[in-house]
């Protein structure tokens, strides 16, 4: 709403906009570091079934005794879940916030493809992060008819191959990967433009590629172990 | 050249408003878009019916007054203002959509007229300096170095149109706000109110309704005076400091 007011007194920074992008900026950094160590766990498929056993077990052993069984791995949990929420709030929020901006539109002009493509794409990415949870973690389903039972849910790097075998599953996860690509790519330079670490036209220069480059490394890294399956590189 | 032209047409703020084609004829490409509209007001004049309205000033660029959204371009194809854009960066025969800025923030108050008195809001909420009576200072008493008053000279180009937030798929004010911000901020002057400067100016701006910032960067794009994207960062970092400060 247009006012004629001077906004009230005693508001504070963490009551503005640029608050709210500030906790998109943090929380999304968090899931490119989680991203980074989940990608580097994922590989270890390529070296073959143990050593990607191995590491999962490991990820649930890891910091004991000081840590219970699986501590590492809860904490790490709960980290994401609050992140998810933040980030999934600020945009949700500010979204809205868009909306109510600009409530008529104008007749000529083209939208700004980028902004539809981290809303519309991040939305894509939750529903998908939902059924990947479901998929591998929560209920551990085998979608591959051939390779049902204990044996295989049990076995992560069995779970993970019967799963790639499958055509359809393979194209969700390509496009999940797609979303997340566009999604990075401005999302990490977009963080370091919300931390204000681009006040320079070098630095802003510099962050868009920051952003192209941690982006297309990730999806790349992403896509390698279920390629190589569906290609039978491995199995 | 002759040309068609669809303007967005309204009585007052409360009318519902709609495009409204229009024919003009013998159109010089050495026009200002200004002088175009110009003509075809004559001719609406002559015929008795109610010219169009639109903001102009000083129509050599420099002091923001004008400002129309352009076939979906703020101030058209050019990087410049409305009244220094040309017909000869039109076709002849071409269809130009005319609009007047949209958002919230700037409600119309009539045709292709908004009311733009949010930014002046928003420089009253903190963007000045606060300077004792008394006699000036001299000159090079605060000295400022030459890439900060450089930087600060960058963003003072700054003639407050709003193309930015016309172009803003948000409607956002924040490149306006971050060329005062690094204005105020890269000199010596600015720094005693520069936290409660930016925390005033950005919860101001979002009080009026502009939307949040997503770094698409249409507004520097549409800026008439280039003012560059990084100051939008120098605006979060300062809100940033400011918040580290316990503001």
């Amino acid at each position: 709403m247009p006012t004629t007011t001077l906004s009230p007194r005693g508001t504070t920074a963490r009551s503005t906009t640029i608050a709210l992008k500030l906790l998109m900026a943090v929380t999304g950094l968090v899931f490119v570091g989680y991203l980074l160590l989940h990608m580097y766990g994922n590989l270890k498929a390529l070296q073959g079934e143990e050593a990607f056993n191995s590491y999962a077990e490991h990820l649930r052993t890891f910091g004991e005794p000081m840590l219970p069984y699986g501590g590492l791995l809860w904490i790490v949990r709960v980290v994401l879940l609050l992140s998810i929420v933040g980030h999934a709030y600020a945009a949700y929020t500010l979204w809205s916030r868009a909306g109510s901006a600009r409530r008529t539109k104008y007749a000529a002009v083209k939208t700004a493809a980028t902004s539809q493509w981290m809303r519309w794409g991040g939305t894509f990415l939750l529903v998908f992060i939902v059924w990947h949870l479901l998929h591998f973690t929560i209920v551990k389903i085998s979608p591959n008819a051939d390779k049902q039972g204990v044996d295989v849910t049990a076995n992560p790097y069995k779970l993970v191959v019967a799963s790639f075998e499958v055509w359809w599953m393979l194209l969700i996860y390509i496009a999940a990967m797609v979303a997340l690509f566009m999604h990075l790519m401005h999302g990490v330079y977009s963080a370091q433009q919300t931390l204000g670490w681009t006040s320079s036209p070098k630095a802003h220069a510099r962050a868009r590629t920051i952003g192209l480059v941690v982006a297309a490394l990730i999806v790349v890294g992403f896509l390698i172990p279920p390629l190589s399956i569906a290609f039978g590189l491995i199995d | 050249m002759n040309l068609t032209l669809k303007i967005w047409r309204q009585t007052g703020p409360n009318d519902k408003g709609g495009l409204v084609t229009y024919q003009v004829s013998d159109i010089s490409p050495d026009m200002s878009f200004l002088e175009m509209l110009d003509v075809l007001n004559e001719e609406l004049n002559a015929k008795g019916d109610e010219p169009i309205a639109f903001d102009s000033d000083c129509r050599e660029g420099i002091c923001g007054m004008c400002g129309l959204m352009i076939s979906g371009h703020a101030h058209g194809p050019e990087r410049t203002t409305t009244c220094q854009l040309h017909m000869r960066s039109f076709k002849d025969g071409e269809t130009i959509t005319v609009e007047p800025w949209r958002a919230e923030a700037f409600p119309i108050v009539r045709d292709l007229v908004v009311d733009r008195g949010a930014f002046d809001r928003i420089i009253q909420s903190g963007g000045y300096i606060s300077a004792n009576t008394g006699a000036a200072p001299d000159a090079h008493a605060a000295p400022v170095p030459k890439p900060n008053a450089d930087r600060a000279f960058m963003a003072a180009e700054c003639i407050g149109c709003g193309a930015c937030v016309a172009a803003c798929p948000n409607a956002s004010g924040m490149l306006f706000m971050g060329a005062k911000i690094t204005h105020l901020g890269e000199l010596p002057q600015g720094q005693p109110e520069r936290d409660a400067r930016v925390v005033s100016m950005v919860n101001q701006h979002d009080h009026e309704g502009f939307g949040g910032c997503t770094n698409i960067g249409a507004c520097s794009q549409a800026c008439p005076k280039g003012i560059p994207q990084d100051v939008i960062s120098q605006l979060n970092k300062d809100l940033r400091t400011a918040l580290k400060h316990g503001h």
